[in-house]
């Protein structure tokens, strides 16, 4: 994957949102999933504030890829995307505050996921604006996508409703919106997509199964958010 | 909060895995044996409470007196950064034992978000304390109990994943799946601490 070169700028976008979906079948951003999806809402929301920081520190860590010292790549990448964060923890205060209350920590929390280090230390410090941008998008419209999948399945199974409208009501499993039910939701899902993809479900999560174990700044791995 | 609610909620009632689905991948990645899952569990639990004991007086004197608590979050991941790189370098000069068990575990932790959740939660929850002195002990309370419900939690966790090993599991379950299912399982367990609702 190091030598995209060659792939074409619409591959770039698309592998995100399926073949490597960040989420089903990368296994990142664990926390996220399980717990901003109680309601199709808030997972749409959670996932559009993690694709925004994405392409935000996506951007910009690849244009300042020649400029930004190979021993302090980690901190400043941090930091980088720390800032987004803040960025986009005002923009939901101001414009969205009933989001903002429902994501609560989680939104501070985009910092650590996965998902975004991951892509800066594999794409964005590898490859030029345009494709990193693209690739954020990509990768983000999957996170996205994969939250909205779990998130419905949970609102309509649990509560009754999909998106605050009501459509199982009478039917629902309440524990489905409860902890327990995340996990199992997200565990039955990831099995479900890799059965249609028809290979084997990863058989480890974090620094072992990270995309990015090799080349993680943090010597052992460092990647196990 | 009293003391004592602080003690069971961080624990049991809201533990932070398995009901705020903080720290996942840790949870999910590092518990396939019980001895790595103490380690990996006692690095947290020394993390958390000394990055709590660092970011807690930060946010509540330099941060929120100037107006500039909405830098916490950048605040907050750099002191972890910066820190737990520290405690590597001195643990390894200065106690080689504890290092070699806890060692490994320390880079994992760095962008865990238990870690940054729990100096989150900290400001959030106790910064209106009224004395500084009383929010700063409840605050470490809550991050060492925090950390010990994560423990707890997976070392549990642990103890039966060494036992699925050799089940029977249809073969798109096998791995990460069934272990979420595991994970489920467990997580109702805890939810009976709230009792349902």
């Amino acid at each position: 994957m190091a030598k995209t070169t060659k792939t074409s700028c619409l591959k770039e976008f698309t592998k995100g949102i399926i073949r490597e979906n960040p989420n089903l079948v990368g296994l990142l951003g664990m926390c996220p999933a399980l717990a901003t999806t109680q309601e199709a809402k808030n997972a749409i929301g959670m996932g559009l504030a993690t694709t925004f920081v994405l392409l935000g520190s996506n951007i910009v860590i690849s244009a300042l890829r020649r400029v930004i010292p190979k021993s302090v790549k980690l901190p400043a990448y941090i930091v980088i995307i720390a800032g987004f964060v803040t960025l986009i923890q005002f923009l939901l205060h101001g414009y969205l505050p009933a989001l903002y209350t429902a994501l609560g920590t989680f939104l501070s929390l985009i910092t650590v996921n996965c998902i975004i280090l991951g892509r800066a230390e594999i794409f964005a410090c590898k490859n030029n604006v345009w494709r990193s941008a693209l690739d954020a998008a990509g990768m983000g419209i999957g996170f996205t996508l994969a939250l909205f999948l779990v998130g419905s399945i949970r609102e309509l199974g649990g509560a009754g409703t999909w998106m605050g409208i009501p459509l199982t009501k009478g039917f629902e499993i309440p524990i489905l919106t409860q902890s327990p039910g995340g996990f199992f939701v997200l565990g039955c899902v990831i099995a479900i997509v890799s059965k249609i993809a028809r290979k084997k479900p990863p058989r480890t999560i974090g620094c072992q199964g990270c995309p990015m174990s090799e080349t993680c700044a943090a010597s052992q791995g460092g990647c196990s958010k | 909060m009293s003391i004592f609610s602080i003690v069971l909620s961080a624990i049991l009632t809201d533990n932070f895995v398995l009901s705020k689905f903080m720290g996942c991948c840790p949870f999910l990645g590092v518990s396939k044996k019980i001895s790595s899952s103490i380690g990996m569990g006692l690095a947290v639990i020394f993390v958390m409470l000394c990055s709590t004991a660092i970011t807690y007086p930060i946010h509540m004197l330099v941060l929120a007196p100037r107006g500039l608590a909405y830098l916490q979050t950048m605040a907050f991941i750099l002191i972890i950064a910066v820190f737990v790189q520290l405690v590597e370098i001195i643990l390894r000069k200065m106690i080689p034992p504890l290092y070699r068990a806890l060692g490994v575990y320390l880079p994992l932790i760095t962008t865990n978000c238990a870690v940054l959740g729990v100096t989150i939660l900290n400001v959030d929850n106790f910064s209106n304390a009224p004395t500084f002195l009383e929010g700063y002990g409840k605050a470490l309370l809550y991050a060492g109990c925090a950390g010990i419900g994560f423990t707890l939690a997976l070392i549990i966790f642990a103890g039966i994943r060494t036992r699925m090993e050799n089940s029977d599991i249809p073969e798109f379950f096998k791995g990460i799946p069934a272990t979420l299912i595991a994970a489920s399982i467990v997580s109702l367990s805890f939810l009976a601490f709230s009792g349902m609702s």
